[in-house]
């Protein structure tokens, strides 16, 4: 029925000019059941969304391939599973997916809030329609996923790279980040344009930039995950422009999550505040230009399309029209308090900020620089590498470190002597750490034992802050260890939340240092019974095994495993050959040891048809921390989300005379 | 094609009867206003603000105390002038609720 998906989608278009129209005249009119009236039309832009959704759904399952985009994206012997993460493996599900998601984000902060902060969300619906109403005018006149033609006998098949578990959870996860940013970017400007410059916006829009900003780091593990399993030269991170794409708004909304709360705390930043929040939504749809534009050569980009100058007309807008509009309202944003100390929590935030938007500046100079020396020159340059990672640790470490140095400062200011005690123990700690790896011959590395020493020193600062809490919880109100620590947490939620993300990212600054300053490679050709050594590690080439599975020939180069003597099993590294989709990936080997963390990563960069194969193995230490960071990350991502009655109730009374306070 | 020509009918229908709702409701409402805060409002909003800020800074101070991050001397020097504040954004906070009656921020509907 894809005339029922284009009625759909043509519907959506409709209710999306009908928020913004209806939805800014109301506000500016004042008019409450136009204002109503543009809020549901939104809320039926989910429906029609939900019913196009389903609609291209059903033709995926039903291998209908009359819909030129389930042929071009699937095959009759591609696993089911499969089948459904096409509708994002392709251009036109992908944006559908988008819209999917924006309205149901744009229906959910409406709902939740239009009761409690009526006269914000007035001006709050005709941003969320104006953005709705771009890609509905994308997939109504420019990507249709529902353009039929006479159904070949079989489809072309999904891109083998994306025959990957990860693809099923990767795509959304980032999608739910990029476009979750569109809500805080929505009640910024809805403040802006309401003249309210009080915290409604923030308060309103704090948890789901923190999901958004969830989805998005997880997101992008996931996908690192599926590089290194799927992608096979022995990485996870290659700085790739689309890879950049999701990084750059995550900074960005990191940034803005760091600062939002000297707003809060100081009522300061009020102008960079809603720079980051506009910040962060652009290089959101920045990301997703570069994702589906097929502007840059990247191996996660899988289309070439030409949505590319409405995207770049859109970011224009937004850009151009939210700096236009935090200009005009500057007087109204003034903060009347000021940083009292350079050596105060919210300096360290400030040192923070400005590290992080620098770090983003420098990746988004990286990604941009070769499309701009492109479009003006005419020739190719690659920004490679060594670029990112030498800006990486020009403010990634930094970075690290304030991680340690801020919680143990106070507000305001702090006086030399409570910081000489305060830091004694960590920093002590550090040093010792330090000098240990050194000893143990990690100088190799020289960003990489000061990232050691870093990471030694925040966590030592975290496990000081959650000991002393624990400690000064007990003497206030008794009970035990465990209660202690529990209403620790449960009383302060955004804080230690927040110190259990950051033991995440030293987590996963350990596993990148380890992996990438201290891993081993070895190369070359083997026939069966020759052997290669990578670190500790001695690979024996047994023979080649062949097998059919559903959709594809399997070859695979076993190899037995030996380390000290000891066999560990084997590991098995080949391609798979793709019958419909007439293309053959690399399948890697890989032999985790969760005790130690390490990998020993293999690639079968040939297989010869004399049955000799040309091996590449690395040893990867502490890998498995940057996978085990992202548990902690959810964890700590968690107790930050989860409801607090003691806020609820403070925000209640702060909005004294409303029947609800502001959900935040 | 009839299917989905029906299905299609019957969305529109959905959506048309959803954006119309509030007028469906209430025909002819009395006060069709969309009620904006006040001047008076808006400052006893920064008022309240400023009052869970500095009282939040107390707490954040006491904590930070007790767990030995902020010295007695710095305790000293800093919770007065919090002290002042929370008790400045309270005292402000009292008379300007009592001028308008009861100030409601947003009233929902």
């Amino acid at each position: 029925m894809p005339e029922l998906g284009r009625a759909a989608l043509v519907a959506t278009l409709g209710l999306a000019v009908y928020a913004v129209v209806a939805g800014a005249y109301a506000a500016w009119k004042g008019r409450r059941r136009l204002a109503l009236s543009a809020q549901n039309a939104l809320v039926a832009a989910f429906g029609t969304s939900i019913v196009a959704t389903v609609v291209l759904l059903a033709a995926l399952v039903r291998h209908d391939f009359s819909f030129v985009y389930v042929a071009e994206h699937t095959s009759r012997e591609l696993p089911t599973g499969y089948t459904i993460s096409a509708f994002w493996g392709g251009q036109e599900g992908s944006l559908l997916l988008w819209l999917l998601i924006l309205t149901g984000y744009s229906t959910a902060a409406l709902l939740v809030n239009r009761r409690s902060a009526r006269d914000l969300v007035a001006w709050v619906t005709p941003v969320l329609g104006g953005v709705t109403f771009f890609f509905a005018f994308l997939l109504v006149v420019v990507a249709t996923p529902f353009a039929v033609q006479a159904a070949p006998p079989d489809g072309s098949g999904l891109n083998p790279s994306l025959q990957n578990p990860y693809m099923m959870a990767h795509p959304p996860l980032l999608y739910l980040g990029f476009v979750g940013l569109t809500v805080p970017f929505a009640f910024a400007i809805g403040a802006l344009l309401a003249r309210r410059t009080d915290e409604r916006w923030i308060v309103a829009t704090r948890r789901w930039t923190l999901v958004a900003w969830t989805a998005l780091g997880v997101g992008q593990l996931l996908g690192s995950h599926w590089a290194y399993e799927e992608v096979g030269w022995g990485g996870y991170y290659a700085w790739d422009p689309v890879e950049n794409a999701a990084l750059m708004p995550w900074l960005a909304a990191t940034a803005f999550l760091h600062s939002v709360m000297i707003q809060e705390k100081r009522g300061m930043l009020r102008v960079w505040n809603h720079l980051l929040v506009v910040m962060a939504f652009s290089l959101s749809l920045f990301g997703t230009f570069l994702t589906r534009s097929g502007i840059v050569s990247s191996i996660h980009s899988f289309t070439q399309s030409s949505i590319g100058p409405w995207f770049l007309a859109f970011i224009c807008i937004v850009v151009f029209g939210s700096l236009a509009l935090v200009f005009a309202r500057l007087p109204l944003l003034r903060s009347k308090t000021r940083l009292e100390s350079l050596v105060s929590r919210e300096a360290t935030f400030l040192y923070n900020n400005l590290l992080l938007v620098a770090l983003t500046l420098t990746i988004l100079w990286g990604v941009a620089y070769p499309i701009l020396h492109e479009a003006v020159l005419g020739e190719s340059r690659i920004v490679g590498p060594g670029y990112y990672n030498f800006f990486l640790r020009v403010f990634g470490l930094p970075l690290l470190l304030l991680m340690g140095i801020g919680p143990l400062v106070a507000w305001r200011r702090a006086s030399l002597r409570s910081l000489g005690l305060t830091f004694a123990w960590p920093a002590g700690f550090a040093l010792l750490v330090g000098l240990v790896l050194l000893a143990l011959g990690a100088g190799s590395s020289i960003p990489g034992l000061i990232a050691y020493t870093f990471s030694a020193f925040v966590l030592a600062s975290i496990a000081l802050e959650f000991s002393r809490g624990t400690r000064a919880r007990r003497a206030l109100s008794g009970g035990s260890w465990p209660a202690a620590f529990s209403a620790l947490i449960g009383r302060n939620r955004r804080r230690y939340g927040g110190y259990i993300v950051h033991a995440a990212i030293v987590l996963l600054a350990i596993g990148v240092a380890g992996s990438s300053a201290y891993d081993t490679v070895s190369e070359r050709r083997l026939t069966p019974g020759d052997s290669l050594v990578v670190g500790d590690y001695r690979l024996t080439y047994r023979g080649l095994e062949e097998r059919e599975a559903a959709n594809a020939t399997e070859i695979r180069a076993v190899l037995g495993v030996e380390r000290g003597g000891d066999s560990l099993g084997t590991v098995q590294a080949g391609k798979n050959a793709y019958t419909a989709e007439r293309q053959v990936s690399n399948e890697v080997g890989i032999r985790s040891d969760l005790i130690t963390g390490e990998d020993l990563f293999v690639i079968a960069e040939q297989v010869n048809a004399d049955g000799s194969v040309y091996v590449r193995a690395f040893v990867k230490p502490l890998v498995n921390l940057i996978w085990l960071a992202g548990l902690v990350f959810v964890l700590g991502a968690l107790i930050t989300l989860w409801p607090d009655a003691r806020e609820q109730r403070r925000l209640a009374l702060r909005y004294e005379g409303a029947e609800a306070p502001a959900r935040p | 094609m009839s299917i989905a020509l029906v299905l299609g009918a019957l969305l529109a229908a959905a959506c048309v009867v959803l954006v119309a709702l509030p007028y469906l409701r209430e025909p002819q409402a009395e006060r069709d206003v969309l009620e904006e805060p006040s001047e008076l409002d808006r400052r006893r909003l920064e008022l309240a603000e400023a009052r869970d800020r500095a009282l939040a800074a107390l707490k954040e101070l006491e904590l930070d105390h007790r767990t030995g991050k902020v010295s007695d001397e710095d305790y000293r020097a800093l919770v007065g002038p919090l002290r002042r504040e929370a008790a400045e954004a309270l005292r402000a906070l009292e008379p300007r609720a009592g001028a308008s009656g009861r100030v409601k921020v947003e009233r929902p509907g």
